[in-house]
């Protein structure tokens, strides 16, 4: 690498540390003393994994770090990147009763800050259950196959995860932007999980390197926590040309050094309003695009980016263009991205529930010159994988037993994204961690009778 | 509009207000006490004459709580360790100055009456407005048979106040130990001894801490610790209680200047209100530095001026009345606890802390739309303040006064009651 390289991806990284800084020891002694340990806390009841928030909390204020990042990564596997990721004003924060006096606890920052502990001074949190010969699949390393991991493992099975990447912890390790969480702390949980016996097979699709009959025949069940797949494409014209993205493949490049150059100095248009559209966008400034705008065929009511994500943006720079939609891709002779050409829409009328239905207004075609565009408009689903498994789904959304994460076959357990959609489930981490424990419980239940303890 | 006339005068040593620096730390030379009267502190009580010791290093430790620093403060620092000649020297250019604040001598001499009035006469030649005599200091010098192992003993304190009184020509306070069962014991000895006030409370035995890393005791000099004497805040209620015990005793008939974890115009109030004449803070200064004067002034004056006093010596004493003993307490007097859900913010900690150390009586309920309250079963409430005193928020928990049911009666009434009847059946 040259100087100049070596220069530019010095200046790259430094966009892509951690934008929220830790909390230091004295900040967070006194953020721990703030809280009130309430009785019965409503943060508790707000987190999905139950964490127990208040002992977390009084623990750090007692000095007993070690105690506080066991108490929140008993509850939650993904707990470190959770404390980074979770909308935690809509989940503990939004909860907390200060709320109604004063300001709410920085729960996520506390938790993060107890886990970045055990982090830093190398604990061994957990140990692996008395070995109960049974033996269990996960497909997919990510938060939800992760959780379903730990939790059997602790119960004793002899658990393998399949995972199609080189490194496991799936969207935390590459889709969420590092300025939020640094690929480290996942890698950190994953370890974690490996530390109790888990196998993790990397770079392994399952139904290619290895043939499910194999899968089926060699466990006595199998978790499928295979997430989504790649953005769909936004079928117009020019959507083939050099110079389009995919926002979650956009973001998995940052995450590894070197940075991608390709982006510097270029206006960028990404297509798409919700949280990886942000990123998307996020993550053009930081790769130093000139411009960045985000075009949404809704408006700022409908865009379903957290709130803070959307301010975030907004703070980076990024342009918002409402009621645009998409219909060319421009190229230029090369083949490259010049622009792309929408068209304005407007709003109509809602339906009950529904969130508002637009049509184009007509004659309404302008170009936005660009050099890139980065399509975040959702993610497909792993139809063929899921068809082949049988499963009952609808439109890749794998059915289940809300209870238990029970598939249609009642050997198979689903969690975390690949059951998430169409009112089931929820698109958090930290739901599927939730997710994972619970088919990991189900399954464990079912299998109590056939074996001895 | 005017203000309160802040000036006081204890046994005759008089001062624009007040706050007296304790003898202590502070108070060590010339240089400091002027300082705290430019500051405004109304006097000082010097730090302890006598024959110079040597001190250790380390000497303090404090006790902090939840994140608060310094809610106790304990030391091992002995009297002044400079000489006598500078001391006096130091007392006589500092009295000079500021002629209408008051200095005080504290003495510490051995149980021995040429002593006594050797040093009586010293301090009193170098102009001071009054003598304190140090039988409180419980660490080192008593060992030595001063400070407090004279304070213990009654008849030493009578003893060697009367020697003290013998040569003193100024007004003497004997500086009393909280290291005993009864301090109303020691002041009136010290009330028979001659003493024209006394002051209390001097620091109370302790140890800070124990370092669990090192398994050392907190302060350590070296490898070794020893017991030390505790203030601050947290000795607060301890000394209080002692000087409204002595304001309360007929026979401790001198005024008092109170101390101990006076932090703030407020704790000077108390004071004050339960009999002290003035008070001297130390832990608060060294907390924050002379500076803290001017809010317990302001304070201070604006309480007077709230309420239309127009002398703060108006207010001394004026509680005394209302404490007394457990058995004239009315038995059925009755509050009980009232929960405000429109304030509340249902932290559920009064439900948890009644539920499982006081009398089970906060519910956790839910409102017809749904919400969660807390209610208070008012029958079974024993009016025991723990709720409250739990409670984050301001006015979530009020304790209501019910109507007497029965007649007002104490203890004492009801036993003098009960004897009159059985001394009736008795007669039949």
């Amino acid at each position: 690498m040259s100087s100049l390289e070596s220069s530019v991806q010095k200046e790259l990284q430094k966009n892509f540390t951690e934008v929220i800084p830790s909390l230091t020891n004295q900040e967070a002694f006194q953020e721990s003393q703030r809280c009130l340990y309430c009785y019965d806390a409503p943060c508790i009841k707000a987190c999905p994994t139950g964490i127990d928030i208040p002992t977390f909390i009084k623990k750090i204020a007692s000095g007993n770090m070690k105690g506080s990042a066991k108490t929140i990564m008993t509850a939650n596997p993904v707990g470190a990147s959770c404390s980074r990721v979770c909308p935690t004003e809509e989940l503990c924060e939004g909860a907390c009763v200060l709320n109604h006096s004063k300001k709410p606890i920085l729960i996520g920052n506390l938790q993060r800050y107890a886990t970045d502990w055990a982090i830093k001074n190398d604990q061994v949190l957990f140990k692996q259950g008395q070995p109960n010969g049974k033996k269990v699949a996960i497909v997919g390393g990510g938060p939800a196959g992760l959780s379903a991991a730990r939790e059997l493992a602790l119960l004793g099975y002899d658990v393998t995860i399949y995972e199609a990447e080189s490194q496991a912890g799936g969207l935390d390790t590459y889709g969420i932007v590092s300025f939020r969480l640094p690929k480290s702390v996942s890698l950190w949980e994953v370890e974690q999980v490996e530390n109790l016996g888990v196998k993790i097979k990397t770079g392994v699709k399952v139904g290619e390197d290895i043939q499910f009959d194999e899968i089926f025949s060699t466990n006595d069940r199998v978790i499928l926590a295979i997430g989504m797949a790649s953005v769909p494409d936004l079928n117009i014209p020019g959507e083939q040309s050099n110079g389009v993205y995919d926002a979650i493949e956009l973001v998995k490049m940052t995450k590894a050094a070197p940075f991608p150059t390709e982006l510097k100095d270029k206006k960028v248009v990404v297509i798409g309003a919700g949280n990886t559209a942000i990123d998307g966008a996020t993550c053009s400034v930081r790769l130093g695009a000139e411009n960045v705008k985000i075009l949404y065929r809704r408006s700022e009511q409908e865009m379903t980016a957290y709130d803070f994500e959307y301010e975030f943006a907004k703070q980076d720079g990024v342009e918002f263009r409402w009621l645009t939609q998409p219909v060319e891709i421009l190229k230029n002779e090369d083949g490259k991205v010049k622009g792309i050409k929408c068209i304005r829409m407007r709003l109509l009328k809602a339906d009950q529930g529904e969130r508002r239905r637009t049509e184009p207004v007509p004659d309404s075609e302008f170009i936005i010159e660009c050099d890139a565009v980065v399509k975040a408009i959702g993610q497909k689903r792993h139809l063929p994988f899921i068809e082949e498994l049988d499963l009952a789904h609808k439109d890749g959304v794998i059915l289940i037993n809300n209870e238990t994460m029970e598939t249609s076959n009642p050997k198979v357990y689903a969690c975390g994204d690949v059951i998430f959609g169409k009112g089931q489930g929820e698109a958090m981490v930290v739901s599927a961690a939730q997710q994972g424990k619970t088919a990991a419980y189900h399954m464990h239940e079912s299998l109590k009778e056939t074996y001895s303890a | 509009m005017t203000m309160a006339d802040l000036r006081t005068n204890l046994a005759g040593i008089t001062s624009p207000n007040p706050f007296w620096l304790a003898s202590a730390p502070p108070t060590n030379s010339g240089y400091q006490v002027q300082r705290a009267f430019e500051a405004g502190w109304g006097g000082a009580v010097w730090k302890t004459l006598g024959d110079p010791i040597l001190n250790v290093s380390s000497r303090y430790a404090a006790v902090h709580f939840n994140g608060q620093r310094v809610a106790g403060f304990n030391n091992i620092e002995l009297i002044t360790d400079r000489p006598l000649e500078l001391n006096l020297k130091e007392i006589y250019e500092t009295k000079k100055r500021f002629p209408n604040h008051a200095v005080v001598a504290s003495l510490m001499v051995e149980p021995n009456q040429n002593a006594w009035h050797e040093i009586v006469k010293k301090a009193e030649a170098a102009g001071v407005d009054g003598l304190e005599l140090n039988f409180g200091c419980p660490h080192g010098m008593a060992e030595r048979g001063m400070g407090s192992a004279s304070g213990q003993v009654p008849d030493l304190v009578e003893k060697q106040t009367n020697w003290a009184k013998e040569a003193a020509e100024t007004p003497v306070i004997v500086k009393l130990t909280p290291n005993i069962t009864d301090i109303t014991s020691t002041a009136e000895a010290a009330v028979r001894g001659g003493a024209d006030a006394v002051s209390m409370i001097n620091t109370i035995n302790s140890l800070a801490g124990v370092d669990i890393d090192t398994w050392l005791p907190i302060p350590r000099v070296g490898g070794k610790g020893a017991h030390g004497g505790y203030c601050g805040p947290a000795v607060k209620p301890i000394a209080l209680n002692m000087v409204s015990e002595c304001a309360r005793n007929s026979r401790i008939n001198v005024p008092i200047s109170g101390m101990g974890g006076v932090s703030n115009w407020q704790n000077a109030i108390e004071f004050m209100l339960m009999g002290a004449s003035n008070v001297q803070i130390c832990t608060a200064a060294m907390h924050h530095g002379f500076r803290i004067v001017e809010d317990l002034i302001d304070g201070l004056s604006t309480y007077l001026d709230d309420r239309g006093i127009l002398s703060v010596q108006d207010i001394i004493g004026k509680s005394v009345p209302t404490f007394s003993d457990w058995g004239n307490l009315d038995l059925n007097y009755k509050v009980v606890a009232r929960i405000n859900n429109d304030v509340c913010i249902n932290c559920n900690k009064c439900h948890i802390a009644c539920e499982d150390t006081s009398h089970q009586c906060i519910d956790m309920l839910n409102d017809p739309s749904g919400n969660p309250i807390l209610q208070v079963r008012e029958e079974d409430c024993v009016g025991c303040n723990l709720c409250s005193i739990v409670c984050p928020v301001d006015g979530a928990i009020d304790m209501i006064e019910l109507n007497h049911e029965h007649p007002a009666m104490t203890w004492n009434e009801r036993q003098t009651l009960i004897g009159s009847l059985k001394d009736k059946k008795v007669s039949k």
